[in-house]
């Protein structure tokens, strides 16, 4: 009883954990996905992972947010809540590949 | 190239700015040179250090490192400009007027100098950072332009230096009655602006509430990509889209600072009229 009765009270928390984050893959210079959709209101977990061996800078200035991952590192970065709209982010050092965007519905 | 070089001035300037205030508010300190040439280099040696161990401070507290080792190192900041102005509002008449006499009080003299020694090596302890990964980056990439690139990177610290000697030059040329208030209210915002960066931080850690993502948006008058906005930014703290807890923090350091400065120049006024007094008195 105990047991179920824990796991009933930890499964809201799960899935809010894995409802509010979203992941992200830099790789030669590119974001992967280029634009993600998230819910407006709410704030996220952004996991941006480098898999390139050079450091990049995750920039916007629509999100005022900067970040600076290293090669082949994983990062995290919290967004929102925000309004509906679209805020275009870009990686610093490779700024004529790396664009992306993040869409708020 | 171009590309380079602008991504370059943009770290560059931040601290150049910095050093060229900090600099020309302390033109009548005695020994400041030496002290803020020490600063510069270990902002350096610090800047290659933290560089090479980004992904460390990174992973640090659960992925937040990063932000909080910015926002500690901007806090620190803000506390030696605000020390220093507290310092120069009480001090900074005597220098003028006195400069061998104050020098002669060499204790004094040095505890304003390890401030500057402190504010000028983080600012490009963190700003020089920056510069390292993205400047290792291109270099270990090793593309077909990587010296034209390089060179490109050159210009843009060149240039931002540049930016910073002028509004060394700038700030001299200013007459002395105007001199300390022009210094101090540059070095006030200064401040605050760091404290509005530090919020930023901590908002983006998820350590702070935000109150509010985007107060305002003035992107479309004053973009921050401008040249306008880059020197607003690093002078006056401009954001085009500030957060709530961003203002907050701008205006708490604005007000504490001013405070304390207006104290102490009250303070030290009414020691030296008493002193004054006691010599009529002899």
């Amino acid at each position: 009883m105990k047991y179920i009765l824990s796991i009933l009270l930890l499964m809201p928390a799960f899935s809010f954990a894995s409802e509010n984050e979203f992941v992200i893959s830099i790789k030669d210079h590119k974001f992967e996905p280029a634009e993600i959709i998230i819910p407006a209101g709410k704030k996220i977990k952004l996991l941006v992972e480098n898999q390139d061996s050079t450091p990049e800078e995750f920039e916007s200035h629509e999100l005022n947010r900067e970040k600076i991952i290293a090669g082949n590192s994983k990062t995290t970065i919290y967004i929102g809540p925000l309004d509906a709209g679209r805020y275009p982010f870009f990686g610093e050092f490779n700024q004529e590949t790396a664009q992306g965007a993040i869409v708020v519905k | 190239m171009f590309g380079t070089a602008i991504i370059v001035f943009r770290e560059v300037l931040e601290a150049a700015l910095i050093i060229g205030i900090v600099t020309a508010a302390t033109r009548d300190v005695p020994g400041r040179a030496r002290w803020i040439t020490a600063g510069l280099f270990m902002g350096l040696v610090g800047a290659g250090i933290v560089a090479t161990f980004t992904e460390v401070i990174s992973s640090f507290a659960s992925g937040i490192g990063q932000e909080l080792f910015n926002a500690i190192v901007l806090g620190i900041a803000v506390l030696m400009l605000a020390w220093h102005s507290i310092w120069m509002a009480s001090h900074g008449a005597e220098l003028a007027s006195n400069a061998r006499k104050v020098g002669a009080n060499i204790r004094e003299g040095r505890s304003a100098c390890s401030i500057l020694l402190v504010v000028v090596g983080l600012a490009v302890l963190r700003e020089g950072s920056e510069t390292v990964l993205f400047l290792y980056g291109i270099a270990a990439s090793n593309g077909a332009n990587t010296s034209a690139m390089l060179s490109g990177g050159f210009i843009g610290m060149l240039l931002a230096i540049g930016l910073g000697y002028t509004i060394y030059a700038g700030l001299l040329r200013i007459p002395m009655r105007w001199f300390f208030g022009a210094t101090s209210a540059l070095i006030l915002l200064l401040a605050a602006g760091m404290a509005s960066q530090a919020a930023k931080f901590l908002i983006q850690a998820d350590i702070l509430p935000s109150l509010g993502e985007a107060l305002w948006d003035t992107s479309a008058i004053v973009s921050e990509q401008s040249l306008t906005g880059m020197l607003l930014h690093n002078l006056i703290g401009y954001d085009a889209r500030p957060a709530g807890l961003q203002l907050l923090f701008y205006v708490l350091v604005l007000v504490c600072i001013g405070f304390g400065m207006k104290i102490t120049q009250d303070k030290s006024i009414s020691i030296r009229s008493k002193e004054r007094d006691l010599q009529c008195a002899v």
